[in-house]
Order: C-alpha cells, then sequence, then structure tokens
C-alpha cells in the first residue's frame, strides 16, 4: 500500500468526499420532483394519451369505418361496426375501445388515414370502476370535442417530422 | 400543598414531572425525526419528502401514527405469541428507560443540580447496561415470529451490537479515566473549557461510527437489509407492534447521540464561554448538539452503502477494538505522565 493511500484511508478522505458530494445535493441542487397535482411536467406534441375520435371543422366525423385502427390494434382493443348512412356514406355504427385492453402503441392513430382517432394530451382519465373505461363512439366524439384545440395544435407541431 | 408548589416550582424534584417533562418532548422528538429523516434523504437525492400533510408535511408522523393505530396487529400463527408480543415492548421500553440518567441542563430557576431524572454515580455502567440489553428485544423478536428472514436478521444483528458494544465499552473507558466519575454530569462538567472532542477526536469518530452500528443504522443495517433480508427482525410485526419498534429505533438513534454529545461535546455548554453565548440556556444547546448528530446520522445513511458482513465485522474486531484499547492505554499513559489524572 503507498503512503497517500495508506493517509487517505487513515483520514477517511474518501468517505468525507461522499459526505460532501451528499450535502451538495442536499442544499444546493434544484429538486427534480414536481407539486404534481398542481405543477406538471412538459408533454411532446407525440404524446400518446387518452384517444379521441375528431370531427371535421363542419361537425362532420372523419372516421369512415376503414377498419384499420381495428385491424392494426395490437392488443385487439377496438371493436367497429359499420354500415351506409341515409346519404350513402359508410359510418360506423358502433366504436368502441376496451382502455383496459389498450398498450398505448399508438398504431391506430398511424393507421388512420383520415386523422379520426387520434390519441391526444390528456393522461389523467382514472375512474373508480372497470366499466368506466369502456369507450364507446359517444364518449370518443365528446374526448375529440374536448381535447380538439391542442390535438389540432399537436398534430400541426409534429406535421414537419412526419 | 408544599408538595404540590414544590411539584410546580420544581418539577425535576419530584419523579413524575421529571418523567413527564423529559418523555413527552423525546416522543415528539422522535416522532419528528423520523419526518426529518425522510425529508433530509429526499433532499439528497433531489426529491421533495412529504410535504402535503399540514404546512410544509409538518403533520406527517400524527398521519402516520394514526394510520399505524388503526391498523389489524396480526400474529403469525406460527409465532410465539407471548414472546412475539413482549419483544416490541421490551425494545421501545428500553430505549426509553436509558434517558433517565441523561443530564440534559444544570441549574437554572427550577433545578439546583443537572436536569436528570436520576443523578446516580454509575450512569455509565447503568447505560451501558440497558443498551446491552436492548438486543434481547431484537433476538425475541426474530425467534419468536418462527420464520426464516427475521430470525437472521436477529441473529445478524445480535453479532453485531456485541461486536461493536465492546469496542464502545472501551471509547468509554478512555473518557471516564479522563474524568473520575461514572456520574454522567460529572462527565459533562469536566468537559468545561475543553471538551472532549478535541483531545479525542479519533475516538470521536470510532465512537460515532459504533454507535450506527450498534442502531443498525446505514451504512450497518445489516439486520434490516431490505435487499437481502426484506425487513429482518420485524417482518412478520405489523400496525402498533411495529410502531413500538420503530419508535424504539429512532429513539435509540436520539438516546446514542445524547450519549455522543454528553462524553464529546460537552454537554449543555455552550461551545465558547462567551456571555451572549452562555446566557442562552444549557438545555438548548444540548438539544442542538443533539439535533446536528441526529442530522449526521441521517446524512450518513443518505451518502454510504451497506457493508458487507464479513467487512462489518472487520472494522468492529480488527480495527476498532485494538485502536480503542491503544487508546485506553495510551490516555491513561499521558494522564499519569503529567500527573493529570483525576481524584490523584
Amino acid at each position: 500500500m503507498s503512503t497517500a493511500r495508506a493517509i487517505s484511508q487513515i483520514f477517511l478522505w474518501e468517505l468525507v468526499k461522499g459526505l460532501g458530494l451528499t450535502l451538495k445535493y442536499m442544499f444546493f441542487k434544484k429538486r427534480v420532483t414536481i407539486n404534481y397535482p398542481y405543477e406538471k411536467g412538459a408533454l411532446s406534441p407525440r404524446f400518446r394519451g387518452e384517444h379521441a375520435l375528431r370531427r371535421y371543422p363542419t361537425g362532420e366525423e372523419r372516421c369512415i369505418a376503414c377498419k384499420l385502427c381495428e385491424a392494426i390494434c395490437p392488443a385487439q382493443a377496438i371493436t367497429i361496426e359499420a354500415e351506409p348512412r341515409e346519404d350513402g356514406q359508410r359510418r360506423t355504427t358502433r366504436y368502441d375501445i376496451d382502455m383496459t385492453k389498450c398498450i398505448y402503441c399508438g398504431f391506430c392513430q398511424e393507421a388512420c388515414p383520415v386523422d379520426a382517432i387520434v390519441q391526444g394530451p390528456n393522461f389523467e382519465f382514472a375512474t373508480e370502476t372497470r366499466e368506466e373505461l369502456y369507450y364507446n363512439k359517444d364518449k370518443l366524439l365528446a374526448n375529440g370535442d374536448r381535447w380538439e384545440t391542442e390535438i389540432a395544435q399537436n398534430i400541426a407541431l409534429d406535421a414537419a417530422y412526419r | 400543598m408544599v408538595d404540590i408548589v414544590k411539584f410546580l416550582i420544581n418539577p425535576f424534584g419530584t419523579m413524575l414531572g421529571g418523567i413527564l417533562m423529559l418523555l413527552v418532548p423525546i416522543l415528539i422528538g422522535v416522532a419528528y425525526y423520523t419526518y426529518a429523516e425522510r425529508r433530509v434523504i429526499a433532499a439528497a437525492q433531489l426529491r421533495k419528502g412529504p410535504n402535503v400533510v399540514g404546512p410544509f408535511g409538518l403533520l406527517q408522523p400524527f398521519a402516520d401514527a394514526v394510520k399505524l393505530l388503526f391498523k389489524e396487529t396480526i400474529v403469525p400463527s406460527g409465532s410465539s405469541r407471548l414472546v412475539f408480543i413482549l419483544a416490541p415492548m421490551l425494545t421501545f421500553v428500553l430505549a426509553m428507560v436509558a434517558w433517565a440518567v441523561i443530564p440534559v441542563g444544570e441549574g437554572g430557576w427550577f433545578a439546583e443540580g443537572p436536569w436528570v431524572i436520576a443523578d446516580i454515580n454509575v450512569g455509565v455502567l447503568y447505560l451501558f447496561a440497558i443498551s446491552s440489553m436492548g438486543v434481547y428485544g431484537i433476538i425475541m423478536a426474530g425467534w419468536a415470529s418462527n420464520s426464516k428472514y427475521p430470525f437472521i436478521g436477529a441473529l445478524r444483528s445480535a453479532a453485531q451490537m456485541v461486536s461493536y458494544e465492546v469496542s464502545m465499552g472501551l471509547i468509554i473507558v478512555s473518557i471516564i479515566v479522563c474524568v473520575g466519575s461514572f456520574n454522567l454530569a460529572d462527565v459533562v462538567r469536566a468537559q468545561q473549557g475543553l471538551w472532549y472532542i478535541i483531545p479525542h477526536f479519533p475516538l470521536f469518530i470510532v465512537f460515532f461510527i459504533s454507535i450506527l452500528a450498534e442502531t443498525n443504522r446505514a451504512p450497518f443495517d445489516l439486520p434490516e437489509g431490505e435487499s437481502e433480508i426484506v425487513a429482518g427482525f420485524f417482518l412478520e410485526y405489523s400496525s402498533m407492534s411495529f410502531a413500538l419498534f420503530f419508535l424504539g429505533e429512532y429513539a435509540n438513534m436520539l438516546l446514542m447521540c445524547a450519549i455522543t454529545t454528553v462524553l464529546f461535546l460537552g454537554g449543555w455548554y455552550a461551545p465558547f464561554d462567551v456571555a451572549w453565548l452562555t446566557w442562552i440556556p444549557g438545555v438548548v444547546w444540548f438539544v442542538l448538539k443533539v439535533c446536528v448528530l441526529a442530522f449526521v446520522f441521517l446524512w450518513v445513511r443518505a451518502t454510504v452503502p451497506r457493508y458487507r458482513y464479513d467487512q462489518l465485522m472487520r472494522l468492529g474486531w480488527k480495527i476498532f477494538l485494538p485502536f480503542t484499547l491503544f487508546w485506553v492505554i495510551a490516555t491513561a499513559g499521558v494522564l499519569v505522565a503529567f500527573g493529570w489524572l483525576p481524584n490523584a
């Protein structure tokens, strides 16, 4: 053992250095935790949160019942039934997402040719019962109406990278 | 009537008043020590710690206490019932009882002598006896649980506490040789002017590391090492019996800080003999010193990783024991050579 090493061991130098480091963290570093319900972290425009079905500005729903999302969904969480409407257009009669099955992979959003099904920025949709997480078409359209501003902004921000 | 007046004016003159005046602040202190630990460790890890219950989370210890009180006490079916229930009580009572001989101040308006419940001449021996008994609570808990992890934890704890008590004993001997009395108040009085931390600085470091091991704290928390043996000896405990272990452990930590204060940091004396410093009551200085040491406990926990078991034993038997033995002889030699022996 070299003399320098022996001296540093006797004076517990490594220990003192370690203690100094924790003291620096205690008093001179910024906390990384945020006060969650009152403060929230920044979300990327690509954040994949709660699903929503969007509408055109005219109020017409975008979904054309192509069922690509249903086909690509790896968790098989989406169930779609469709038939022609009175005006001859093909529309869904049923659009259900089982949010307890969903794995938030974002494939439905990628598959959609008309940007109808999207995953919005909302992640605070915890419920007290399981049934409330079986979303139907009304719920998804309501989500679309509620989050349209944010969703449209996120799509615009991310468009440059697509 | 005279007794009541005496009780009101001089609570330390009576047993009950003294006990209440000591135990209530200790229990509150222990409760807030758990809170301080969570805040300090959170700060070192750049977290916030409990800050929701009450202002700055200051009511958190009470919320925890209420939660633990209302939980169900589960006694495992294979356990030895009586011993299982007695063990946490023993741990807690021993942690409280040892405070009887700790002098927290002296003189002033409500006591003539030192502020201590039992001003006995064998205070150091009493402390040693009580702190040695602490290991019984742990062994009882580990054995009565009838489960492997608590048993391993209890064995580790017993071996560890016994090992470190030897070097602690020798350290106390060095101090006692300088004081010439087993009375803890005399130990403090002998430090007026020069705290023992200055001549005995290496001893102070060794003593501090030994009390970390004695109280099963990080980096010597092998008896309750979470990553290896789940929770150690109190694994099977729940509710209030768990709370008693928890309180006992933290009360023990504060007790060890108090003992260190008495032995090395000049007890209730101000750091310098200056008027505005000595004007502050001695008990305030005492509490401040205990708080600083208690903070170092948490600081160390936030810093160092756990020791391996053989390293722990090596440190205790091969380094601390020879070193303290050497120091006892050296201290005695110096005292004799210069004719500084007390009572000589």
